[in-house]
């Protein structure tokens, strides 16, 4: 297992790479999901006032 | 198709076909990066800093793919006005933003080791570095200028004109004398490299094109709504006395 972590001494590289493009996807998908809710918050909010 | 056009049609498909992609995305990466992490072997230079390959080259398609999807819909919004295209390549650029971001950060974490660089100034890398100044400059766009219609414009062409980056971009290391390696998968002769470090690539690619469909559809109906309430807002502003 521990093998598996030191990637063939190119752990610091590899890792990093996988940790930062997943990390990057995750705030791609959390930023458009929290941009939608908020868009339907102020639309909701702004029908509900008017009527 | 052009039932798609309207936007309350739109929505009413975009709600249910979006679940499937991002199902489909989910499956498809977490098989990629087995693959990548598991089942590939080591390379026989490179060892398992080979394994970078993995999510850079299909971040780097996606990059380009992306691109070249918006630079498309920005036509077809500017020449013929077609509905949705526009808020079709606004969602992209987000997108294709955070791909050519980490094309760049996992291709700069290989370059190190493989390379002895962080970073060098030659035609593979700085056209990425173009593209990703593209989307900035894009996204800039849309946010500097205050009605839609007008911020449309200006941004599509600016992704029609940027569109030459693109194949300067895929044929920059045949052009010019580069660190970065040649073409592997599409090339013409067909691929290169051995399946068993093929099918990691297809895997993740597939995901993030999935991914990206599902993103854009979510990301196109945010706009919608955005719009819709820019639209009601104004009317409120001119009913006042």
């Amino acid at each position: 297992m521990s093998e598996f972590f030191a990637m063939g001494g190119y752990a610091a590289y590899v890792w990093p790479a996988y940790g930062i493009a997943f990390l990057a996807i995750f705030i791609l998908i959390a930023g458009s999901l929290i941009a939608h809710g908020r868009a339907k918050r102020a639309l909701a909010q702004f029908e509900g006032r008017k009527g | 198709m052009l039932d798609l056009a309207n936007p309350h049609k739109f929505t009413q498909f975009a709600r249910r076909a979006e679940p499937f992609a991002f199902i489909v995305a989910a499956l498809l990466i977490v098989s990629g990066l087995y693959l990548a992490l598991f089942a590939a072997p080591a390379d026989y230079q490179q060892g398992e800093a080979a394994r970078i390959m993995y999510v850079h080259v299909p971040a780097a398609w996606m990059a380009l793919f992306v691109y070249a999807v918006m630079a498309a819909l920005s036509a077809l919004a500017l020449i013929f006005r077609f509905p949705l295209a526009d808020v079709a390549a606004k969602a992209c650029a987000g997108i294709g933003l955070v791909f050519t971001a980490v094309c760049l950060a996992t291709g700069s974490l290989w370059g190190r080791p493989m390379w002895g660089t962080w970073w060098e100034w030659d035609a593979r890398l700085t056209s990425v570095l173009v593209l990703f100044f593209l989307y900035l400059g894009y996204i800039a766009l849309w946010r500097a200028i205050e009605e839609p219609a007008k911020a449309a414009r200006a941004a599509a062409i600016l992704a029609i004109v940027g569109a030459i980056n693109v194949p300067i971009i895929h044929f920059s290391v045949e052009w010019w004398s580069t660190l970065h390696q040649g073409a592997s998968v599409f090339r013409l002769a067909g691929p290169a490299i051995d399946s068993a470090m093929l099918w990691p690539i297809f895997a993740l690619a597939l995901g993030f094109m999935a991914l990206f469909f599902g993103l854009l559809s979510l990301r196109m109906r945010t706009e919608l709504i955005e719009r819709r309430l820019r639209h009601l807002r104004l009317q409120k502003a001119r009913a006042k006395p």
